[in-house]
C-alpha cells in the first residue's frame, strides 16, 4: 500500500491511537479510503467503531497518529471546519432538529451563511429551495417539506439525517448505522439510496446488519479491540478464520 | 403543539399580537391610568425588557441566565452616573466639603471624581456605554463560557454568582458606588426636569417605544435563519457543529444581544423611577426576571411582556395588603406555571384559542349534518 505523504486517498488514518484513562480504544489504526469507495466498517461492540468516526470528525481528540482528508490533517482542527472541509457525519441515533420542519432541517444544513451575521441576512431564494427540492426527492421526502421532523417515521429520520449531509455534497460521508431501527423496506430503499449517493465520493458506514452490508460494500473492514482484524472485499472477509472467531461466528 | 406555537410569533397573527399590544400600553393604560400608576407600569414595562431577552436566550437558545439583573444594573448605573453628575454641579452642591461631585462621594471623604466617572458627563457617552459596556461585558463572559462548552446549569450558576460579586462590589465600593443605597436624587436630563408628571408621561411612551422596537428587533432574529439555528442549537447542539457552525458564536451573539436589551430596559428604569441601587442587580430580580419570562411564555416576546405586568400588578396589589406574602405567592405561581402551563400565558392562550375553534367547528357540524366529516377533519386539524 501506498504509504507516501500525498497520496491519492480521500482518507488516510495512519497510527492513529486514542487512549481513555489507559484504555486503547483504537490502537495503532492505519486505514485507507478510495475516491469513490464505500467502505463499511463492522465489529463487535466495543470494538471501536464509533470511536474511529468520533475522531474523524473531531468529536474525540486523538491521543497520536494522523488523519489525512485529501491530504489535509485533520487532527487539531475544530469540529465545524473538518465539515466545512468536506466530512460529514450521521450519528446512531436519529440527530435531527425535531421541532423544525424537514425544509428547515435542510434549510439549516445548507452550507451557506454559516456564521452568525451571515445567518440574520439569509434569504430562501430559489437556489436554495431548489436544492432542498432535489435533496428531499432523493430522501424520498419530497412530499413531507411542510411536516415537523419530530412526526416523521424511525426511518423517514434517518434518511433525513442522511439528506442533512447530502444538501452540504460532502466528500467524504460517514453513517453511524444508517438502518438501525428500519424494516425490511426501508432497509432496501436505504441500500438504493447509500448506492446511489456514493457516487463521486467516499462513504463510510457502521453497520450490524450483514445482508444489508452485503447489498452496499465495496470493501469490508473488521475491527476487534481497536484494531483491524481483516480487510478486504465481503467474500474473503466472511471467509476470514479470525473473523469468524470473534465476530461472525457467534 | 409547539410547532403551532412557534408560527404564532411570527406572519399575521404575530402583527395582530403586537398591535394589540401596542393598542394596549399605548392608548388603554394611558387613558385609564392617571400619572403615578402610569410611571408605575413604565417602571413594569423596563423589566419586561428583560424578560424579552430571556425569551430569546432561554426560551429560543436554551441558555439560562439567572444573571441578567447584571445588565439591567449596567444600563441603570450608566444612566444614574451621567444624571447624578448633572444634579452634582457646584451650585447645587456648595455645602459640600468638596463641591462639584455626587453627594455619596462627598460623605465618603472623596476630594475629586474617579476617573471613570469622567467621561459620564457627556449624554452622547452615556448612551454608547449603556448599549456597549454590557454587551461588551456578556461578549466577555460568554467568550469565556461558550468557547469551553460551558453550558446548561453550570451556566446559570456561574451567571448567578456574577449577579452576587457585582452587587457585593457595589455595595462594598460605597466610595464610588453609592453602596448599598445605590445613586439617589436624580432630578434632570440636559436641565429637563424628570420628576414631573409630563416628562414621566414623555418617558412612559419613550419606554413603549423602545420595548416595542426592541420586540421587532428580536422577530427580525428570530425569523431569520439565524432563529432556526438557535432553536436547532438548543435542541441538537451536536448536529449544529457538525453541520459546520461555530456554535459558541451564535450563544455569544445571543447573550450580547439579551444583555444590551436588558440594560436598555435598566436605564430606562433610572430615567423613569429617579435611582438606580443594587436590589436591582442581584439575585432575587435576576431570578424574578426569569419569571416574567416563564409566566409570559418562554417562547413568546409578547408573552413577556403580559407575564412581566401581570406578576407586577400582582405584587404591588399583595404587598400593598400582605407584603410577607408575596415572595412565596410568586414562588407558587413560578412552580404553579412550570408544572401546569409550560407555556405560560402565552400557551394558555393558545390552548384556549384550540378550544374555539373545535366548538366553532363542532357547532358547524351539527349545523350542517350533510358533510360531517369535512368537520370531523377540521376538528382533528384544529388539535
Amino acid at each position: 500500500m501506498n504509504m507516501q505523504t500525498n497520496t491519492d486517498f480521500t482518507l488516510a488514518i495512519e497510527e492513529l491511537t486514542v487512549s481513555f484513562d489507559g484504555f486503547k480504544a483504537v490502537d495503532d489504526l492505519n486505514f485507507y479510503l478510495d475516491k469513490n469507495e464505500l467502505h463499511v466498517i463492522i465489529g463487535p461492540n466495543g470494538a471501536g467503531k464509533t470511536t474511529v468516526l468520533d475522531l474523524i470528525c473531531g468529536k474525540t481528540k486523538a491521543t497520536s497518529g494522523s488523519i489525512k482528508f485529501l491530504n489535509n490533517e485533520l487532527i487539531g482542527l475544530s469540529e465545524h471546519a473538518i465539515v466545512r472541509s468536506g466530512v460529514g457525519r450521521k450519528f446512531q441515533t436519529p440527530s435531527i432538529y425535531e421541532n423544525l420542519t424537514v425544509l428547515e432541517n435542510l434549510e439549516v444544513s445548507y452550507p451557506h451563511s454559516r456564521g452568525v451575521f451571515g445567518s440574520l441576512l439569509f434569504k430562501r431564494n430559489k437556489t436554495v429551495l431548489d436544492k432542498i427540492h432535489e435533496i428531499a426527492h432523493e430522501i424520498m421526502l419530497e412530499q413531507m417539506l411542510d411536516t415537523e421532523a419530530g412526526l416523521l417515521s424511525h426511518g423517514q429520520k434517518q434518511w433525513l439525517e442522511i439528506g442533512m449531509l447530502l444538501i452540504q455534497d460532502p466528500q467524504l460521508m460517514m453513517l453511524d448505522e444508517p438502518v438501525a431501527g428500519m424494516s425490511v423496506k426501508e432497509r432496501e430503499q436505504t441500500a438504493i439510496l447509500l448506492n446511489k449517493i456514493s457516487k463521486g465520493r467516499s462513504v463510510l458506514v457502521i453497520e450490524h446488519d450483514m445482508d444489508f452490508v452485503a447489498s452496499i460494500a465495496h470493501k469490508v473492514t473488521v475491527l476487534h479491540q481497536g484494531k483491524i482484524l481483516a480487510t478486504g472485499n465481503m467474500d474473503k472477509v466472511q471467509n476470514d478464520p479470525k473473523v469468524i472467531e470473534v465476530y461472525l461466528g457467534h | 403543539m409547539s410547532f403551532v406555537y412557534d408560527k404564532i410569533m411570527g406572519g399575521k397573527k404575530g402583527l395582530t399580537g403586537l398591535i394589540i399590544l401596542a393598542t394596549l400600553i399605548l392608548i388603554i393604560f394611558p387613558l385609564l391610568l392617571d400619572s403615578f400608576r402610569l410611571n408605575l407600569v413604565g417602571k413594569y414595562l423596563t423589566y419586561a425588557f428583560a424578560a424579552v431577552s430571556l425569551v430569546l436566550l432561554w426560551g429560543h437558545g436554551g441558555i439560562l441566565s439567572l444573571g441578567q439583573g447584571i445588565f439591567f444594573g449596567l444600563g441603570g448605573y450608566a444612566m444614574a452616573m451621567f444624571l447624578k453628575l448633572e444634579a452634582s454641579s457646584p451650585e447645587n452642591t456648595t455645602i459640600q466639603s468638596t463641591p462639584g461631585i455626587p453627594d455619596f462621594m462627598d460623605w465618603n471623604q472623596l476630594t475629586e471624581l474617579p476617573w471613570f466617572w469622567e467621561p459620564f458627563s457627556s449624554l452622547t457617552f452615556t448612551v454608547l456605554a449603556v448599549l456597549i459596556i454590557p454587551a461588551a461585558f456578556a461578549y466577555i463572559i460568554g467568550s469565556a463560557m461558550f468557547k469551553r462548552r460551558v453550558g446548561g446549569v453550570y451556566f446559570a450558576i456561574i451567571t448567578q454568582v456574577i449577579a452576587v460579586i457585582l452587587t457585593v462590589l457595589i455595595v462594598g465600593q460605597q466610595g464610588v458606588t453609592g453602596g448599598i443605597n445605590g445613586i439617589t436624587d436624580l432630578r434632570t436630563l440636559h436641565g429637563w426636569d424628570i420628576t414631573s408628571d409630563s416628562a414621566k408621561t414623555i418617558l412612559y411612551f419613550i419606554n413603549c417605544g423602545l420595548l416595542l422596537t426592541v420586540i421587532l428587533a428580536s422577530r427580525f432574529i428570530l425569523t431569520s435563519k439565524f432563529g432556526r439555528i438557535l432553536l436547532a442549537v438548543r435542541d441538537k447542539e451536536d448536529r449544529v457543529r457538525f453541520s459546520g457552525y461555530d456554535v459558541a458564536n451564535f450563544k455569544i451573539f445571543i447573550f450580547c444581544f439579551a444583555a444590551m436589551i436588558s440594560a436598555i430596559g435598566g436605564a430606562m428604569f433610572t430615567l423613569q423611577v429617579g435611582f438606580m441601587s443594587p436590589s436591582f442587580v442581584g439575585i432575587v430580580p435576576s431570578i424574578e426576571m426569569v419569571i416574567f419570562a416563564a409566566v409570559g411564555g418562554r417562547m413568546s416576546l409578547i408573552g413577556a411582556v403580559y407575564g412581566t405586568l401581570l406578576i407586577n400588578f400582582g405584587k404591588t396589589a399583595f404587598s400593598e395588603s400582605f407584603p410577607e406574602m408575596w415572595l412565596f405567592l410568586v414562588g407558587g405561581l413560578f412552580i404553579a406555571v412550570v408544572m401546569l402551563f409550560p407555556n405560560g400565558l402565552a400557551g394558555l392562550w393558545n390552548d384556549h384559542g384550540h378550544h374555539i375553534t373545535k366548538k366553532f367547528a363542532f357547532i358547524a357540524k351539527i349545523f350542517s349534518k350533510s358533510a360531517p366529516q369535512i368537520f370531523e377533519k377540521k376538528v382533528e386539524d384544529a388539535r
